[in-house]
């Protein structure tokens, strides 16, 4: 890919914690992609509407309010529908373990929750995009 | 050595201790507090007595460095008032009735995001959210259920609720009247502090004039009404747990309660009318002598304020009176059990900053709510504080302590310089509405997350001491049956209640939010009639707007 990887970082529901997403979109900056930050609450079909506008390689999603499991997925659910699931989606927060194996069957490709550094993020994406473009 | 002075004595072990330091360096260059503060390798020098009543003064007099009280927690123990709720009103019923059992001497209400941000929670933009962080409050009935059992004259009752502050108020209120308690013996607090909102919380619904005015109504009505309320607490905390610095917490804060003093006077009110009611709220951080340092900082500070700025002649508006909860931000997902220490540390320094009353978070936090266990265990660690380690027994015991002198003077002045700032900004509306606040708590976010991951800042058991293949801990779950519950309740009330009045009453209060009248009474009457929180915000949308945000 002979350009920067274009990330959109999303705040789905109506949680308000978003220092973790102004983070990360800061340190991806950092790390030569290109990053749109939505705002708060955000619903689901305004992410989808926004990625494929935006014409997004990734959808990061943060979420710290508990609502993930319904949140998440719903994401995903509408990116199919407008046959963009070719979009990469991760997701961070306060999301139990237990919880990752659920959002994982839905289409949510990695859960970076509290500990995580800003490093293993971009890796991970960078990673992701590179084997998405081997493949197509 | 008779006749050395002590400035002779002291450039003497200065110089044998940059001998020493040539074969034992010190751990790092340069030691600095959380706020960017230098860290001296000594602090020893006295202060006279002038200079002694000009900083410090004694305890309960001005400036109030050494607590608001002449006996502070000989007399009484700070409110020991843990911050909790989450799905329905019965459960967190159950949850006060609990938390008052073992101990706890006030009640702290943690709302849904639904409620906190005016929905009702069938409205579609409370998808998932109802009943998650807090619990779910549509209407009056609900507030009946969630205070059923708890007599409103003997408890007093935090309530963290902004945007819709008014209305929770006006429901509480409603409920006393049932009890037979009248309004002004109703004690309590209501967050209502709309700035730090837009600076760094997000649960904003109209834009910062209307939003001004619901506040200044209730400062008015309370004045009249409710005289044992506070009616406001000017929130630092979650400006720190944005990342802010401890500094920028204390600055911030006051820059907010200035705006909020300045909109009141504007609005006609004395200001020794409505300042004695303005209560603050501060978190406490793991950087110990600081945070004590801050919190006498933010009492000195705010009582010159009050003093030289606004004339306030009632020594009870000069009086910064604070809630502190331990920083949610500080704990770690990794070996959770370590996190009773933290908050037993940042507690500590609370106490010794002289807090009026405190919310101890519990260890699991970065994972989930917390369970029974973990709620108990952190009430627990105040209650140790309070009754086994002696500290309650002593006036500001820090206070003359070199260091901790030396932190409450800088983090003062370098607070003070920030808040100068925003007085040329035209103040902390107009500060918040440029994004100033936000991308100064930004930049100090970015920073620490880049001092954790370099390793700079150690986190225990995050970025050092880790221990692989952790055991996960049992977490408390909301009931994901709960919403539709909730939402079927919402119906049946609709169906039951007096639909004509309802409407009535909400053609009344945006009659009156069109004109300049006092919205409380508008208010009180709408949830007198069942009215819900989301149609009450509604009708006041239609009026106000909404807010948005850059």
């Amino acid at each position: 890919m002979n350009r920067p990887i274009r990330v959109l970082v999303a705040k789905p529901g109506l949680d308000g914690h978003n220092r973790g997403a102004l983070i990360i979109a800061q340190a991806l900056r950092d790390e030569g992609m290109e990053v749109i930050y939505t705002g708060l609450r955000q619903s689901p079909a305004q992410i989808v509407a926004t990625a494929i506008q935006e014409d997004v390689d990734v959808i990061g999603l943060s979420c710290l309010s508990g609502a993930h499991n319904e949140l998440f997925p719903e994401v995903t659910r509408l990116l199919k529908e407008e046959g963009a699931e070719d979009i990469i989606v991760i997701g961070g927060g306060v999301i139990p373990e237990e919880d990752i194996p659920f959002l994982k069957q839905h289409g949510i490709r990695e859960v970076f929750t509290s500990g995580t550094t800003t490093k293993e993020t971009a890796e991970f994406i960078t990673q992701a995009v590179m084997e998405r473009e081997a493949q197509s | 050595m008779a006749d050395q002075t002590f400035e002779e004595l002291y450039r003497e072990w200065e110089e044998k201790t940059r001998q020493l330091l040539e074969k034992y360096p010190e751990r790092k260059e340069q030691f600095s507090t959380l706020s960017g503060i230098n860290v001296d390798r000594l602090y020893t020098r006295f202060s006279d007595v002038t200079e002694y009543m000009e900083k410090l003064g004694l305890p309960g007099e001005y400036p109030y460095t050494r607590g608001v009280r002449p006996t502070m927690y000989r007399s009484r123990l700070w409110t020991m008032r843990q911050y909790a709720g989450f799905g329905s009103a019965e459960e967190t019923n159950k949850r006060f009735r609990y938390l008052l059992e073992q101990g706890q001497t006030g009640l702290s209400v943690a709302f849904d995001l639904p409620t906190q941000i005016g929905y009702d929670s069938d409205d579609p933009m409370a998808a998932g959210e109802v009943g998650k962080v807090g619990v779910a409050i549509d209407s009056l009935e609900d507030m009946e259920r969630l205070l059923e059992g708890i007599p409103l004259d003997k408890v007093s009752t935090s309530m963290t609720i902004n945007a819709p502050a008014s209305i929770l108020l006006a429901m509480y209120i409603a409920v006393g009247e049932k009890q037979g308690v009248p309004a002004e013996k109703l004690t309590g607090t209501i967050q209502n502090d709309i700035l730090k909102e837009y600076i760094a919380r997000g649960t904003y619904i109209f834009p910062p004039k209307p939003s001004m005015r619901l506040i200044t109504d209730i400062f008015a009505y309370c004045a009249k009404n409710v005289p044992r309320w506070n009616t406001i607490s000017i929130s630092g905390y979650h400006i720190r747990e944005a990342g802010s610095t401890a500094v920028q917490e204390v600055a911030f804060t006051l820059a907010d309660g200035i705006a909020y003093v300045e909109a009141a006077i504007e609005a006609g009110l004395d200001v020794d009318s409505f300042a004695p009611r303005l209560s603050f709220f501060f978190n406490a951080h793991n950087h110990f002598l600081e945070e004590v340092a801050k919190f006498r900082a933010a009492r000195r500070l705010w009582a010159k304020i009050m003093k030289e700025r606004f004339k306030a002649k009632d020594p009870r508006s000069l009086q910064l009176r604070f809630h502190t909860q331990t920083g949610g931000s500080t704990l770690t997902a990794q070996q959770p059990d370590n996190n009773i220490v933290r908050v037993t540390l940042q507690a500590l320094a609370a106490v010794l900053g002289g807090t009026q009353s405190l919310h101890t978070n519990a260890r699991d936090e970065a994972l989930a709510l917390p369970t029974e266990e973990s709620a108990r265990i952190a009430l627990r660690t105040q209650q140790i504080i309070a009754y086994e380690s002696g500290v309650a027994d002593f006036v500001d015991p820090l206070g003359g302590s070199y260091a901790i002198e030396a932190l409450t003077d800088a983090v003062e002045e370098e607070a003070w310089k920030y808040i100068q700032t925003i007085d040329d900004l035209g103040g902390a509306v107009a500060a918040v509405e440029q994004g100033y606040m936000q991308e100064e708590i930004q930049a100090a976010a970015y920073k620490t997350q880049q001092a954790i991951e370099s390793g700079e800042q150690i986190v225990v058991g995050v970025n050092r001491f880790r221990i692989e293949n952790e055991e996960q801990p049992t977490l408390h779950r909301v009931d994901p049956a709960l919403g539709k519950q909730q939402i079927e309740r919402l119906q049946a009330l609709r169906s039951r209640r007096n639909g004509e009045q309802v409407a009535e009453r909400l053609a009344a209060l945006k009659r009156a939010a069109e004109g300049k009248d006092n919205l409380m009474p508008y208010i009180l009457d709408a949830v007198r009639s069942y009215a819900t929180v989301g149609e009450i915000c509604n009708a006041l949308r239609d009026v106000f707007g909404e807010y948005q945000p850059q």
